[in-house]
C-alpha cells in the first residue's frame, strides 16, 4: 500500500503513552496495521514507555535491589497457582467474525477496525444523511467521537475548523483538500490550526474513518456536512 | 571523580536491563517458572507504581498488577527481543491492562499476531542494544527542559490527552503538541544514539 500522509509525532506518542481517546487510539492503530514506517515509530515510543517504567521506582542507589523491589509472597503465591491452570496460548491467528466472508474487501477493514464493524466496508449498517452521505457511529463515548463516514464523488465537506484533534484514516476513494490528496491508507492528522474543505474525488465513494477528542462538536461537523444539501 | 559514579551507575543498568530482556525471551521458550519468579520480582513492584501513577486505587492497582504479571507468562510468546526491551514490553502490557480496566473498553491495539515476516533470528547484540537504548533514554528524559519533561509525565504516568494536557496548563492546544513533539524528537534521536548525552550540546 502506498501510503503518503502518516500520523503526527504528538498523536503517535499520546497514544503509545496510553493518552488517546478511545476512537481515536483506534484510528491509530489501525493506521498502524497497515503501515510499516508509523509501527516503526511506536516501537520507538514504546521504549521511552519502558525507560518511564525503570525509572518509576527509585532505585538509583547503589544497593536497590535489596531494598526497593520487594514483593509481597502472597501475591506472587497466587499468580504462580494461576499459572498451572493456564491453558498453553494456541497458535497466534486471528478468526473473522461469524458470517464475514475473509476473501473480497477483507484487506479494506484494518484488523483493529474489524473488532468493531466485521469484515466489510459493504456490510455496514449505513444510516443515510443526505444525498450522497451515510455515517455509521463505531462507538460514541464522552471523550469524543468515533464514525465512518461514505460520501459520494464529487461531493464536498464545507469548510470546517476544529475545536481538538481530528483524525482521518482513508479506508476506500480519495479525497483532496488544502492539505493535499488523501487515498486509501492515509492519515489526515488535523487539530484546530487547521481549516479544510475536503472534496471527494475520483468515481467512487469515500469512505474513512474519522475520530474526534473532543465531546459533542461532532454535531458540528455533522452540520457542516449537511451543508451542501440545504444550501448554506 | 565526579563524573565516574553516573557512568557506572548507568553501564550497570544496562547491564542488568540486557540480563531482564534475555531472561524474558528464555522464558518464552522454555516456560521455565524460577525465571518467571525473577522476572516477577524484578517487574511487578515497577508495573505497581506505574498503575498507581495512572490515579488506580491501591487495591485494584494489586489486581491489575497480577493480570499484567500473568500476561507476561500468558503472552510471552509475543515478546519480541530484537523489536524492545523487557521494560518496555511489561510497560506495554501494564498500560493495557490499567487502560481496559478504567475505560470498560478495550484499547485498541495494533495486532501482532497479523504481522508478516515471521520470527526473526535472535542475536545477543540485538537484546543488548535494545537495552542500552531504554537506559539512554532514561537518562535524556532527565535532560529534558522542564517544560518538555512536563507533558511527557502527564502523558504517560497521567494518561492524559492533548486537550486535558492544554486546560491544565493553560496553553493552546498546539502548545502542548509542539512541546510533545520536541521531546520526541530529542529522545528518538537519544535511542538512535545520534545526540550525545551530557550539559554540553
Ligand atoms: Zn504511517
Amino acid at each position: 500500500m502506498n501510503i503518503n500522509h502518516h500520523l503526527d509525532e504528538a498523536t503517535l506518542f499520546s497514544y503509545v503513552a496510553g493518552a488517546l481517546s478511545q476512537g481515536m487510539a483506534l484510528v491509530v492503530a489501525s493506521h498502524i496495521s497497515i503501515c510499516d514506517s508509523c509501527r516503526e515509530r511506536v516501537f520507538e515510543t514504546e521504549a521511552i514507555g519502558g525507560a518511564l517504567l525503570d525509572d518509576v521506582v527509585n532505585d538509583n542507589s547503589p544497593d536497590s535491589s535489596s531494598v526497593s523491589v520487594k514483593v509481597n509472597e502472597t501475591a506472587l503465591e497466587q499468580v504462580l497457582a494461576c499459572l498451572d491452570e493456564e491453558a498453553p496460548v494456541t497458535t497466534p491467528g486471528k478468526i473473522p467474525p461469524d458470517g464475514e466472508s475473509t476473501v473480497g474487501n477483507t484487506s479494506e477493514v484494518p484488523a483493529p477496525l474489524r473488532d468493531y464493524i466485521g469484515g466489510s466496508l459493504d456490510a455496514v449498517q449505513w444510516k443515510r444523511l443526505s444525498s450522497g452521505f451515510y455515517y455509521f457511529d463505531v462507538f460514541s463515548e464522552q471523550r469524543g467521537i468515533c464514525r465512518l463516514l461514505k460520501v459520494a464523488p464529487g461531493k464536498s465537506i464545507l469548510h470546517h475548523g476544529h475545536h481538538g484533534n481530528e483524525l482521518t484514516l482513508l479506508l476506500r476513494g480519495s479525497y483532496a483538500d488544502e492539505v493535499g490528496r488523501f487515498a486509501q491508507g492515509d492519515i489526515a492528522d488535523l487539530d484546530d490550526q487547521i481549516e479544510h474543505q475536503p472534496l471527494v474525488d475520483g468515481d467512487e465513494n469515500c469512505i474513512c474513518l474519522v475520530a474526534t477528542d473532543y465531546p459533542l462538536r461532532f454535531t458540528t461537523l455533522l452540520g457542516k456536512v449537511i451543508q451542501p444539501m440545504t444550501g448554506f | 571523580m565526579v563524573n565516574v559514579v553516573p557512568i557506572r551507575k548507568n553501564s550497570m543498568t544496562a547491564i542488568q536491563s540486557k540480563v531482564w530482556s534475555a531472561m524474558l525471551a528464555e522464558m518464552a521458550v522454555t516456560k521455565d517458572k524460577s525465571l518467571y519468579i525473577q522476572l516477577y520480582q524484578h517487574f511487578a513492584p515497577k508495573v505497581k507504581a506505574y498503575i498507581t501513577r495512572l490515579g488506580v486505587m491501591e487495591a485494584t492497582a494489586e489486581e491489575l498488577t497480577q493480570e499484567a504479571m500473568l500476561n507476561m507468562w500468558r503472552k510471552s510468546h509475543l515478546f519480541q527481543p530484537e523489536k524492545s526491551a523487557a521494560s518496555t514490553w511489561l510497560f506495554t502490557l501494564a498500560r493495557n491492562q490499567s487502560i481496559d480496566w478504567m475505560r470498560k473498553h478495550k484499547y485498541p491495539e495494533y495486532s501482532l499476531d497479523n504481522m508478516q515476516g515471521g520470527i526473526e533470528e535472535v542475536s545477543e547484540t540485538d537484546i543488548g542494544e535494545q537495552s542500552v537504548q531504554s537506559e539512554r533514554i532514561a537518562q535524556a528524559i532527565s535532560q529534558l527542559p522542564e517544560n518538555q519533561a512536563l507533558v511527557v509525565y502527564m502523558s504517560f504516568y497521567e494518561g492524559r490527552s492533548h486537550s486535558e494536557i492544554a486546560d491544565r496548563l493553560m496553553i493552546p492546544l498546539g502548545s502542548v503538541k509542539s512541546r510533545i513533539r520536541l521531546a520526541a524528537e530529542k529522545l528518538k534521536l537519544t535511542l538512535r544514539g545520534e545526540l550525545s548525552l551530557g550539559g554540553e550540546q
